[in-house]
């Protein structure tokens, strides 16, 4: 298996708080790996500085879509989107002021280059371009089975819709990793079953590698192919489900004294 | 709540307001007889007055609609309807043109002239509207880039003897670039932050003009500036009027056509999502400050247009007529017509510019008038007279896959 995400050594300090202590996470092509961990465990942060919300204080991130090792820490975000990692956020943010074709018509941005003389102009490449960007963003969004909302803002889709859109956004730029920030946060039982099976058919679909941060163990346990386990910014496991399920270290940092 | 409790309420307010006004309105007293005056018509005058006013209120804020939603009931409102029929849209375009062609043979030139300057103000909210309405950029310094595109034309015209027409394009990509120069170093800020640079880049531009006397020629201004002549032609007083009125319709629709197009395009989504989201438009793949200085460059070009055309217009301009109020009025256009739209803009511009015009009787009330409006818009219709409405895309059920059908509006 190669590996087509190498985080090295990653550091990352606010002020005096360590959030993040030498972090060594590698994902491999078409895996779906979790990352876990209690509250305030630094997982957020981690996603922050892969992306480049964040600069992280010490360590490397590699990726290397095609096989060619490629450094990106302290890059801008929409330059790492650009080279294909894409993220949905833990508390929604999707663009209030549109439609759910537009958000991911937005999504298509770093993926399309009209300028402004061609929207003015509107001539033939920019029409085929933004007829392919319309259609591209409409396939997206049917294979998420939000096609009933094409044209209703944002705002008044439901939870779970909103949720599903926003993955729907972070597919249209083309990701070769997408990382899931709990995406089952807020769903009830019937949705995170749906949302399991959705993912499923995501990697299939687009040929992708997915690392998510979720609290929900069921989904977490049946989705993951490894599951990485980060306590206090540390990583104290990783391994299969079935790994992560019997480490002392994991069930204490989980479970604490319950289980002794 | 129900009717009997609106009006236990709006009996309250009422009482409470005549308690307020009781030792003002009521109490009268006359300190050369020592006698006190009661007047106690005046208490009943403001008890029913404020009642119903509160009533009025009451059924204002119970019918507003419901924020956040682009709701049906926004589409019933009639303007929006007439610009998404196509059936009643092309004749109502057709006849407004008319109409616009025919003005200055119409109406008289005092007319023309003030239908001139309400265009420039149409202009300029529009190149706001790209600002503020699109990419969500607070910006108080706007009139700066209106200087900077009178100034050119007139500096050029004086030095150089640049006639109108090359002025035209060359202020307006002056102010682009002030735009860009402005957009630079203000790319991390945003919301307050950004009103308060920009306010201060306003003013430095007009104290640099009203203070450079070498190069602007100070508080004085700049007089004679040529109107835009005709193939050469010199034309009489009236005919430059006219001349002058085709000239801004004219521009007018360009801007009309260029951010009706740009809007709803690659860049005008980017806009619009830097708006709503910058951490979320970063992680799309969206350039932030490019995506910014694009929108403070487009902005400002077309107020340096409008400088140009206005200082063509007036043939006299110093640095009183670009005061930070112009700002304001140019911003309450954009807020007054519909932040995002087009149409909203360009109506909010006229009834902002016109209506005080023709109400020149109740000038002393304008500041009042003004501000009562302003507060009145952000309670029952926060989106402005005319609400952006996103465009609607429409899929054929059948097949799907590869018909894709767009249907403009707004």
């Amino acid at each position: 298996m190669k590996s087509i995400l190498k985080v090295k050594n990653l550091t990352m300090n606010f002020g005096g708080l360590r959030a993040l202590h030498n972090l060594n996470i590698s994902i491999n092509k078409k895996e779906i790996a979790a990352l876990i961990g209690p509250n305030g465990a630094g997982k957020t942060t981690f996603f922050n500085c892969i992306t480049g919300i964040y600069k992280p204080s010490n360590g490397d991130i590699l990726i290397s879509p095609k096989g060619n090792n490629e450094k990106i820490n302290g890059l801008k975000p929409n330059i790492i989107t650009k080279k294909g990692l894409a993220r949905t956020f833990q508390n929604i943010r999707l663009f209030t002021s549109m439609t759910a074709l537009e958000n991911i018509m937005v999504g298509c941005h770093c993926v399309t280059k009209a300028g402004v003389i061609g929207a003015i102009l509107n001539n033939k490449s920019t029409k085929a371009e933004e007829r392919l960007i319309i259609e591209k963003s409409y396939f997206i969004l049917k294979e998420l089975g939000l096609e009933i909302y094409v044209n209703e803002l944002v705002t008044s889709l439901p939870y779970g819709a909103q949720k599903r859109l926003e993955i729907a956004r972070a597919l249209a730029t083309e990701p070769f990793l997408l990382l899931l920030d709990e995406p089952a946060a807020g769903l009830n039982p019937q949705e995170t079953n749906e949302l399991d099976e959705l993912i499923l058919k995501i990697r299939e679909q687009n040929d992708i590698s997915i690392l998510l941060i979720e609290h929900d163990m069921k989904l977490v346990m049946s989705l993951s192919d490894n599951i990485h386990v980060v306590d206090y910014g540390k990583k104290i496991g990783e391994g299969t489900p079935k790994e992560i399920r019997n480490n002392p270290a994991v069930i204490k940092a989980y479970l604490g004294e319950e289980v002794v | 709540m129900t009717i009997k409790n609106q009006i236990k309420k709006s009996f309250l307010v009422s009482l409470w307001f005549m308690f307020l006004t009781f030792p003002i309105l009521v109490i009268q007293v006359n300190t050369v007889e020592n006698v006190i005056k009661w007047r106690w018509l005046n208490m009943i005058g403001v008890g029913i007055g404020s009642f119903f006013l509160s009533i009025l209120w009451r059924y204002m804020l119970e019918k507003r609609p419901e924020k956040g939603k682009q709701t049906k009931k926004y589409q019933l409102f009639f303007l929006n309807n007439i610009l998404h029929e196509k059936k009643i849209f092309f004749p109502v375009i057709i006849l407004l043109s008319l109409f616009v062609l025919c003005f200055p043979y119409i109406f008289s030139m005092y007319q023309t002239n003030i239908m001139i300057s309400a265009l420039i103000y149409v202009m300029m909210g529009l190149g706001l509207n790209i600002v503020i309405g699109l990419a969500g950029l607070l910006d108080l310094g706007y009139v700066a880039f209106f200087a900077v595109g009178a100034y050119s034309y007139a500096l050029l015209n004086y030095h150089y003897g640049l006639i109108f027409w090359i002025a035209l394009p060359l202020g307006g990509i002056l102010a682009l670039i002030f735009g860009v120069i402005l957009g630079y170093p203000v790319l991390r800020l945003r919301g307050d932050y950004l009103a308060i640079v920009t306010l201060g880049f306003g003013e430095i531009i007009r104290l640099v003009l009203e203070n450079w006397n070498d190069f602007s020629f100070g508080p004085s201004g700049i007089s004679n500036i040529p109107k835009p002549c005709f193939l050469g032609i010199d034309l009489s007083l009236q005919g430059t009027t006219k001349y002058l009125f085709y000239i801004i319709v004219g521009m007018v629709a360009l801007t009309i056509f260029v951010t009706n197009r740009l809007q709803n395009s690659r860049i005008g989504r980017a806009w619009i999502a830097l708006k709503d989201d910058e951490i979320a438009c970063q992680a799309m793949g969206i350039n932030k400050g490019k995506t910014k200085l694009r929108a403070f460059g487009l902005g400002a070009m077309w107020a340096g247009m409008g400088g140009v055309i206005f200082a063509a217009k007036t043939t006299f301009i110093n640095p009183a007529s670009f005061t930070i109020w112009e700002s304001v009025i140019i911003l309450c256009t954009v807020v007054l017509g519909g932040m995002g739209s087009i149409t909203g803009v360009v109506l909010g511009a006229l009834l902002l510019i016109l209506l005080p015009e023709y109400l020149r009787a109740f000038s002393e009330f304008r500041m009042i008038i003004f501000g009562a409006v302003l507060v009145l818009m952000m309670v029952f219709r926060p989106g402005g007279i005319i609400k952006n409405v996103r465009r609607i895309y429409k899929f054929d059920p059948i097949l799907e896959k590869n018909s894709v059908k767009n249907e403009v509006n707004s």
